[in-house]
This record gives C-alpha cells, sequence and structure tokens, in this order.
C-alpha cells in the first residue's frame, strides 16, 4: 500500500511477496490429522483411565452439550444466527430416542411404566407406535430435528426474520415445546419427562461396562462431528455462509438466495443438537422439559460464546468447561452460580466477543507478524478501513 | 456476454413512491449495451432510488426491461442471476474473507450442492483474470478488511465481472478516493464496458467529464436532459439545477 497501484497498471508492478496458499493448506490439514490424533487419544485413551467411572460419566453428558455446541458454532458463529432454542432439537433427539428405549423397556405391546401410572391409557398413543422400531427411531433422532428445523427456517429467513428478533423467536420456541411436553403429561411424562431408563438396545444401563460404551459412542460421536464441521467450514458453502452472516443483502446482489444459505447452516445445527440429545438419554438415563426448556438452551449458547463461537474447537472447549464449573461451582456455591454465568456470558460478549479463542488467534498473529503492534496500541480502522497497523513504508 | 444487442437497459415510466413521496415520478432511460453512462443530478433527485428500483430493491411501477426480460416483480438475487450486478456508495465487501474469496463467491451464484459442500481446490480461471484486471492479484490472500477504501470499490467491481454481469450499476465508485485512484478506477470502467454495459452515479464533476460517453441527468425524479457531456454541459436546464439560475436568462434561486 505505498503506493496506489490502479487496477490499470498493476499488472506491471512486481507481485508482493504472498504467502503460498497451497502449502499453507497442506499443513492446515495435516495440523487438523494431528488434532484429531489428539482428541482421540485424550477421549479414547486418557480419559477413561483417569476418571472415575462416576467422572467419566459426567464427561458423557458434558460431551453431549459439546455437540450441540458444534452446530451452534456453525449457526450463530459462521452463520450469525444467534439460536436461543437449540433445547428444542436436543429434546426433539432426546424424546424420540428415550421413547424407543421406554418401549423397549416395557417390551413388545406394552405400555411404558409412566402411561399406566398416570395416563389412564387403554393402548399407546398413535404417535408414540412408530418409534418401536430402531429403524424409525433412530433416524428420526437426527432427522425430525432436522424436518422442524427446515420448516421453521424456511418460514423465518425467507421473511427476512434476523438478529435480536430470531434469537428471541427461537426462545420462545424452546418455551412453547416445554409447555406442551408439560401440558400432555399422559403421553409424555409431563414435568418428570422420561425417566428411568433402563436398557439401551439389549444392553443394561445400569452396568458401569455399558455405560463406558455408551462414553466411547459419544466421544465418537463428537469427533464425527467436528470433522464434519470442519468440513463446512472449509468447504465454499462455509464461505458463502460467513459472507451472509457479514453481508446478507451483497450475497442477495451476487445471485444467491441468503435464505436458503441459513436454512442449511440451521438445519445441520439442529441434526447435531439432535443427535446429541439421543446421546443424552442412555449416558444420563433421563430426558425431561428441565434439560431442553430456555435456560439450557442459553446454556448451550453460554459455552459456545465462552470458548469462541466462530471457530472450530472454541464451542466445545467453552460448551466442556462452562459444564463443567456449573457442576464444581454448583455443588459448593448453590445460589450464586446462575449469577457467575449470567456475569460471565456478559463478560465475554462485551470484552471478548472472540471468546477465548480470540486469545490464542491473538498470539498466533503477533507470533506471525512481530511488527504488529500489541492490540492496546492499535488504533482501530478509520473509515476508509486502512488501519493503523499498515504502516506505509514510503 | 451472449448477444450484445440484448444487454441495454430499457426503463418506461418508472415511478417509485414511498409513503407519499414520489423519488422516482416516471422516468424513461435506454442505456444501450457496451454504452458507459453517468447518471447525475442534485440529493433526492432519485439516482439511487432508481438503480434499487431497476435491482428489485424497491418496488415501483412502469418497465425496466434488460434485453428481452422484464426486470419488475423479480426478487433480487433472481435479477442478478440475469446478469445485472450493482455497487453501493459504501463499500460492502466481505471483510473477513480474503480478496479470492470474495471473488470466488461472486463467480459462484447457481453452483451445485456438491460444488459447494467441498473445497476450493484452485481459483477459477475468471476470478484470476478479474484478480489483473482489478489490480488486486497480489493480495488474493489478504483479508477483504485490510484492503484500502479504493482497493475495495475495485474489488467490489471485479465482484461483478466474475459474477458474469453484463450491467453493471454503480454508486459513486470514487467517492473518497485519491486522485490516483481515480483514474485508475476510470481507466478500469473504460476497459470494463468494452465488452459491458456500466451505468455510474457520479458526483464528481471532473471525473465525468474525463470518462463519461454518455451523461443522463435527474431532477426531481424526472429526466431533465440526456446526451453526451458536451450537449449536457449546455443544456440551460441542467444549469439552473446546477447553479440555480439559467446562464442567460436569470429567475429567482
Amino acid at each position: 500500500m505505498t503506493t496506489v497501484t490502479g487496477p490499470a497498471t498493476a499488472a506491471d508492478e512486481p507481485a508482493a511477496p504472498a504467502p503460498p496458499p497451497p502449502a499453507r493448506r497442506a499443513g492446515g490439514r495435516a495440523r487438523a490429522a494431528l488434532g484429531f490424533a489428539a482428541g482421540a487419544a485424550l477421549l479414547f485413551g486418557a480419559a477413561p483411565l483417569v476418571l472415575s467411572d462416576f467422572r467419566l460419566a459426567l464427561l458423557a453428558k458434558y460431551l453431549c452439550v459439546a455437540m450441540v455446541a458444534v452446530g451452534i458454532g456453525i449457526a450463530w458463529g459462521r452463520g450469525g444466527m444467534l439460536t436461543l432454542g437449540q433445547g428444542v432439537f436436543f429434546g426433539l433427539g432426546g424424546y424420540a430416542m428415550a421413547m424407543h428405549l421406554k418401549l423397549a423397556d416395557a417390551g413388545p405391546g406394552a405400555l411404558p411404566d409412566f402411561m399406566q401410572l398416570y395416563g389412564q391409557l387403554d393402548e399407546l398413543p398413535w404417535w408414540w407406535r412408530p418409534f418401536a422400531s430402531p429403524w424409525f427411531a433412530l433416524p428420526a433422532t437426527v432427522l425430525l430435528p432436522m424436518v422442524v428445523a427446515f420448516g421453521l427456517g424456511s418460514l423465518v429467513f425467507r421473511r427476512r426474520v434476523r438478529g435480536a428478533y430470531f434469537a428471541i423467536l427461537s426462545q420462545a420456541l424452546a418455551a412453547a415445546m416445554v409447555i406442551l411436553l408439560v401440558g400432555q403429561q399422559g403421553t409424555t411424562g409431563g414435568t418428570n419427562g422420561l425417566t428411568d431408563i433402563q436398557g439401551f438396545f439389549g444392553y443394561d444401563l445400569d452396568d458401569p461396562v455399558n455405560q463406558r460404551t455408551v462414553y466411547f459412542l459419544i466421544a465418537a460421536a463428537l469427533l464425527g462431528l467436528l470433522a464434519l464441521a470442519r468440513q463446512l467450514i472449509h468447504s465454499r458453502y462455509g464461505e458463502l455462509l460467513v459472507a451472509v452472516r457479514d453481508g446478507e443483502e451483497r450475497v442477495r446482489f451476487l445471485g444467491y438466495d441468503p435464505a436458503t444459505v441459513k436454512v442449511v447452516a440451521y438445519v445441520v445445527a439442529a441434526g447435531m443438537a439432535g443427535l446429541a440429545g439421543a446421546l443424552f438419554v442412555p449416558a444420563v438415563g433421563i430426558i425431561s422439559p428441565a434439560l431442553i426448556g430456555i435456560v439450557p438452551s442459553i446454556e448451550f449458547v453460554i459455552g459456545v460464546a465462552v470458548g469462541g463461537r466462530a471457530t472450530l474447537l472454541g464451542p466445545v472447549l467453552g460448551a466442556v468447561a462452562v459444564a463443567w464449573a456449573r457442576t464444581a461451582l454448583s455443588e459448593r456455591f448453590p445460589g450464586t452460580w446462575t449469577y457467575l454465568q449470567g456475569l460471565l456470558f456478559v463478560l465475554v460478549v462485551a470484552f471478548l466477543p472472540g471468546g477465548l479463542a480470540s486469545l490464542w488467534a491473538l498470539r498466533r498473529t503477533r507470533r506471525a507478524t512481530p511488527d504488529r503492534p500489541p492490540w492496546w496500541r492499535r488504533v482501530p480502522p478509520a473509515r476508509g478501513g486502512r488501519t493503523r497497523t499498515e504502516v506505509p513504508a514510503a | 456476454m451472449t448477444d450484445a444487442q440484448n444487454d441495454g437497459l430499457r426503463v418506461r415510466g418508472l415511478r417509485v413512491s414511498f409513503d407519499g413521496f414520489t423519488a422516482v415520478d416516471g422516468v424513461d432511460l435506454d442505456v444501450p449495451a457496451g454504452d458507459l453512462r453517468f447518471l447525475i443530478g442534485p440529493n433526492g433527485a432519485g439516482k439511487t432510488t432508481l438503480v434499487d428500483a431497476v435491482t428489485g430493491l424497491v418496488r415501483a411501477t412502469g418497465s425496466v426491461r434488460f434485453g428481452d426480460r422484464e426486470l419488475l416483480g423479480r426478487d433480487v438475487h433472481r435479477i442478478a442471476r440475469l446478469g445485472v450486478g450493482r455497487t453501493f456508495q459504501t463499500a460492502a465487501v466481505f471483510e473477513e474473507l480474503t480478496v479470492a474469496q470474495n471473488l470466488d463467491i461472486a463467480a459462484g451464484a447457481g453452483r451445485s450442492w456438491w460444488t459447494l459442500a467441498r473445497r476450493r481446490r484452485r481459483l477459477p480461471d475468471e476470478v484470476v483474470a478479474a484478480l489483473d484486471t482489478i489490480g488486486l492479484a497480489d493480495r488474493a490472500d489478504h483479508l477483504a478488511g485490510t484492503l484500502a477504501h479504493g482497493q475495495k470499490q475495485w474489488l467490489e467491481i471485479g465482484m461483478l465481472l466474475v459474477s458474469d454481469a453484463r450491467l453493471l450499476l454503480l454508486d459513486e465508485p470514487v467517492a473518497g478516493m485519491s486522485h490516483d485512484e481515480r483514474d485508475a478506477t476510470g481507466a478500469l470502467l473504460e476497459t470494463v464496458s468494452r465488452d459491458r454495459t456500466v451505468v455510474v452515479i457520479e458526483h464528481d464533476m471532473d471525473f465525468l467529464r474525463r470518462f463519461a460517453r454518455t451523461v443522463t441527468v435527474l431532477h426531481a425524479g424526472r429526466v431533465l436532459s440526456e446526451g453526451t457531456v458536451a450537449q449536457v454541459q449546455a443544456d440551460p436546464r441542467v444549469q439552473e439545477v446546477y447553479l440555480g439560475h439559467p446562464v442567460d436568462a436569470p429567475t429567482e434561486a
């Protein structure tokens, strides 16, 4: 930027040294493979060795939250859709799985225990019946949330609802789902939810060995979702999604329909939340309205915000950290954790919008450009976009 | 770039109203294919609103034909896919993406989901060509947010080129540019208009005199005058609008 390189004259100017992208990409891929290997070693090797059965079960629960976080990272971090209602999709997946497991526990033809207790039902409601088959129930845990997200997203994004309006709408949806579940106590278990789940496809969930298997299943699913998210972020679609986040109108004027782009990200996030909900059920043995309502939906988002919403690993680490802190601190200070959590959210959003991951990125940038001044000496870009950090050489 | 004869813009009786205020009031406008047309007029003349109407951003009545297609009533992104591209007064590039990524996205409307779901192995040829045309080849891997103001405007024009827009509507492309940047932009517009139709909204009279092929003057939502730079400058009605009085027939301001 020392001289004005005009469009007409640029061709005869020597090209400035640009970083070679192919090499960088190859390096990025190797680093990613290494990262996945390290993650697998940690989750499959170190964690089961070091942690007690009780702690491992807790970790399994946290990893489910982390799976939801991966989806929120895509929808919110990359797509700009602050979804405060992921509990809905988590719940759809969880209930679909729990319904199947309850029916399997009860045995063929029998009613689940809670229906006999206060349902006064003679036979299974029609919408429970398909869930008796694992061939329906298992795909439904993921597809049902995706279908709901598709319908909802198509309606909402085509009408150009966005920003805070979308956030409030998604939150209202979580509230509506809870009201629906509680109101239909006879067929949904009401406030109690679906509890006391004993078996998981023939395996007794009380057996620690089987609990461990469920943990491994969850860890594998999380790694799978991370791989999927990474592919998505680095694909052309991933770039387009960021473009929609930062300039929806501009994308429209380039011939794209931004609503379609957003719906896809929203549907993917919903599918991830559904899978997380489905695996949460065998890990914890219960799904209930309290686990999918407004508060847990916001807690999903807090973890993502703390970790760094626009990065791949930030949401996962943030979600696990916040969930762990919640367990650790709410045992010791039961009354204050909610306030602490709220404070954490406000602090992160106000002072570290990129989350903890941005600290890491900052360190890397500084290492890459040693002449870059520290952040407290940088001046925000003036109108015209030229930042003070790009000091003209002349 | 099919039939160059088909890439002209033909506006008839265009009318845009906001809550009773008529911003564009029956405009007829012909921009033949390959023209480099400047659209000028005082503030509030309806220049930007005219472009908004052509690109589908605001509702309008009348008729806007690009080639043999009627544009009015179509969605914004459909109009864009027909080959009508525009820029905005404030540069609107995707700052968190690199220059190459910006261009790649612009080149990609209509890509299949299969293509979208995969990584970009290499830059498409038209993107490489556009990087040269707009003089940002050495900045391909820089974030667009780090570009200078003028470079962002060039990037926007480049994005229209790769999107295969055959009609470019540019809203004050040289506003805030330095002298050298203006010259470079003018040269770029001349290059671009060799095989595309370009309409430029501009306030800068010096820039207009140097690069405009034809000029349309809008005033209060209507076409006031049209012709070459010399013809328009000699038009007493234009002088009245710009100077407050015609040169040889003084009236009150």
